[in-house]
């Protein structure tokens, strides 16, 4: 027999009460299909466009000339003498991945109603391939940050920005982010499952958010007494690391570090267990 | 008796229908607020039971077949017996894989290619990587879309679609395959090629087939053994022929008795009422006709007003409420005002193919082109069902609801075929 299930397998169903842990062996079990779903994001996103996965690269690029020239030259924030361009870049290349995934989190039950009327999958997989499929854009924008950080070495203000020994770091900062954005994403789709006014929050919530982090501005800009304040964004500290391990040029340090980690720990497993509570009898209430 | 493969133990559904759909969070926020104050909120919201206290078992090797009505709880059951969606109470055990084919082709994802396509199908019904490569050409044998495996789905036509699913899931080797309609779709001979697939599964291999049809033939094909649901409840459990007899009756009953008298019900706009339909209805108690038999209808009316060359019509709906055809009465009557008149008339050779269906009924004077008006228009009414007919007449008694609603006349041979031009 080819069947991989043991012949005592046996599989109740009946109804869940109170919350359920993270059914990772369940998980595991489906773990073909989390590839298989990854590689589908990755290979149908751009099928029939012209410049393919070259998106990946334009969407960045143009959003930080409109930064360099919107924030930069007209507004003059400063960039800790950091070329505003690198600057903007590595905090949308932070940015950019919360967001995007944060955004396709969010959307999945209500994405696949139809696939989960149908056919029974943990529904985390979804979600996770999200997450894991925008890695693959992520790693493209990071090469392309890399061929700029050259251009820029080679320029005038080569001083004034290198990365060292702690982009050895970078892994993990991007850890961080994928778990909040995944916690975040996971809150918001179980939200929108039951309440459709969290659909019109979800892409408001995102714009707001990226004023409240320092993407368009240093950490050191924001005043000292607010500073406290403005790191209780869980997401203020990994866009700094990001700074930190590819710039030199971030503002980190430990105290805030542990307890933006401690906030990602609380959203993402309130947000798993948030969302395996609603996807139980979503069917019901889409 | 060995182990049942699957049991269902007192599975209950309640649906409370005030809160499905649009639930704002408004409704959400004033709920918890009255909470808050002490007040219980008032349950306005009826309580819906799709399932009450369902039970059976099923053992290795047993094909059976979920019958009932529309309404019934047969999707309900299916859907928790595939784990979409939770019971309210009781429990179900399945020793082993389950595969539903709900619906086939879900999450095949238009822009990739065949294979592609296998592969993510398979493993979304739980098949891992290397269980869709060891099984890969038998399943694009049996679809037999060798040639286009490599051109994305969206351009395959929508048999070679539903053949490359059903294949993928059927060849998914589950201990229990739970079969919904599917099979309606796909040409005949691609129906046969599954039906004989399902049997396969369950006689080689000792594995169990749920199979839910509103195809009586093809449930009492592949069936033994039924459970009949009936307004959530299990009926009857047993032998497929008594079971699938108590379902044509169910089916008399609902007939039976929705009301006949129409001088309240809702009307089409249009008619200019100078006679109205008091009563409408068959000749006989219960409107369950056999093959070939005359329909006879009963039709009360009043005239308003003096009208002159009154005709009676129906058109026919099937129950899919695409219409099916129209028939008028041959001759017209004049009616006085205020007098009340009963009529039956009588179709014959309708032709209709065995199946349920409902009429729109309607009186007006319709000589000529120019002189076409309607008196009252009733929709929804003479709802009727054709049986399917006797075992030994196998060309009607298996009907496939994708030949139409008609069943044409049967065809004669012509006499005068030129013999040489035959034999070419």
């Amino acid at each position: 027999m080819t069947n991989s299930a043991p012949p005592d397998y046996e599989i109740v169903i009946e109804r869940t009460r109170g919350l359920r842990v993270f059914a990772w062996r369940e998980i595991w079990a489906y773990r073909d299909l989390l590839w298989l779903l990854v590689w589908r994001d990755f290979v149908t996103r751009y099928k029939q466009t012209v410049l393919g996965p070259l998106w990946f690269i334009v969407q960045p690029i143009l959003t930080t000339i409109i930064f360099t020239v919107v924030f930069g030259k007209f507004a003059q924030i400063p960039t800790n003498d950091v070329p505003p361009v690198l600057f903007y870049l590595c905090g949308l290349l932070a940015w950019g991945y919360f967001a995007q995934t944060f955004q396709s989190t969010s959307a999945t039950l209500a994405n696949n109603a139809g696939l989960f009327g149908k056919v029974y999958f943990p529904r985390l997989i979804v979600p996770l391939s999200a997450m894991i499929s925008n890695l693959l854009s992520f790693v493209i924008q990071l090469a392309s940050f890399a061929v700029f950080y050259i251009c820029f070495k080679l320029g005038p203000s080569a001083s004034t920005f290198g990365v060292g020994l702690d982009a050895l770091l970078l892994p993990f900062a991007l850890l961080h982010v994928a778990a909040l954005s995944l916690g975040v994403g996971l809150w918001l789709a179980a939200l929108t499952a039951k309440f459709r006014d969290f659909t019109v929050l979800a892409g408001f919530l995102i714009q707001l958010w990226m004023y409240a982090t320092p993407v368009i501005y240093p950490l050191t800009q924001v005043p000292e007494r607010w500073r406290l304040l403005v790191s209780l964004n869980p997401m203020t500290m990994p866009v700094e690391c990001f700074r930190h391990a590819l710039l030199g040029a971030g503002t980190t340090s430990v105290p805030l570090l542990a307890l933006s980690l401690t906030l990602t720990a609380l959203v993402l497993a309130s947000g798993v267990l948030v969302f395996q509570k609603v996807e139980r009898n979503f069917v019901d209430v889409i | 008796m060995s182990r049942p493969i699957l049991e269902v133990e007192n599975v209950s559904k309640c649906y409370r229908l005030g809160t499905i759909g649009a639930t704002s969070f408004r409704e959400t926020f004033i709920q918890w607020t009255e909470r808050l104050r002490g007040n219980t909120p008032p349950r306005d919201e009826k309580e819906f039971w799709a399932l009450r206290d369902v039970s059976f078992s099923v053992q290795p090797g047993e094909v059976v077949g979920i019958i009932g009505r529309n309404g019934a709880g047969k999707s309900t059951l299916l859907k928790i017996l595939s784990r979409i969606t939770e019971p309210t109470s009781g429990r179900a055990r399945m020793r082993g894989r389950v595969a539903s084919l709900l619906e086939v082709g879900t999450g095949f994802h238009p822009d990739l290619t065949g294979r592609e396509n296998i592969f993510l199908n398979g493993a979304i019904l739980g098949m891992t990587r290397a269980e869709v490569r060891q099984k890969f050409d038998e399943i694009v044998a049996f679809a037999e879309v060798d040639k286009f495996i490599d051109t994305p789905v969206k351009r395959y036509s929508s048999g070679m679609y539903v053949r490359l699913a059903f294949a993928v899931a059927a060849h998914l080797e589950p201990e229990i395959l739970i079969v919904d309609e599917v099979l309606a779709v796909g040409d005949a001979q691609f129906q046969k090629k599954c039906l004989g697939k399902m049997q396969d599964v369950s006689a080689r291999d000792g594995r169990a087939v749920l199979f839910v049809s509103h195809s009586m033939p093809a449930v009492s094909r592949l069936t033994h053994r039924c459970v009949l649901l009936n307004s959530g409840s299990v009926e009857l459990d047993g032998p497929t022929q008594p079971a699938l007899a108590r379902y044509l009756e169910l089916g008399q009953e609902s007939l039976v008795s929705r009301a006949s008298d129409v001088e309240h019900a809702p009307r089409i706009p249009g008619g200019n009422q100078a006679a109205t339909f008091l009563r409408i209805g068959f000749a006989k108690p219960n409107p369950i006709f056999e093959f070939g038999e005359s329909l006879i209808f009963a039709v009360t009316l009043r005239a308003n007003r003096d009208v002159t060359d009154l005709r009676f019509s129906i058109t026919i709906f099937g129950a899919d409420s695409s219409p099916v055809g129209r028939s008028c009465t041959r001759a017209a009557f004049d009616v006085a005002a205020g007098e009340i008149r009963e009529f039956q008339f009588r179709l014959n050779k309708a032709g209709l193919a065995p199946g349920r269906y409902s009429c729109v009924a309607a009186l007006g004077s319709f000589y000529g082109l120019e002189h076409v008006v309607d008196f009252d228009i009733v929709p929804d009414v003479l709802h009727f069902e054709i049986s399917p007919i006797a075992a030994e007449a196998e060309g009607i008694c298996y009907w496939n609801e994708a030949w139409g609603r008609v069943s044409l006349p049967e065809m004669d041979q012509q006499a005068d075929v030129d013999p040489v031009s035959q034999r070419r």
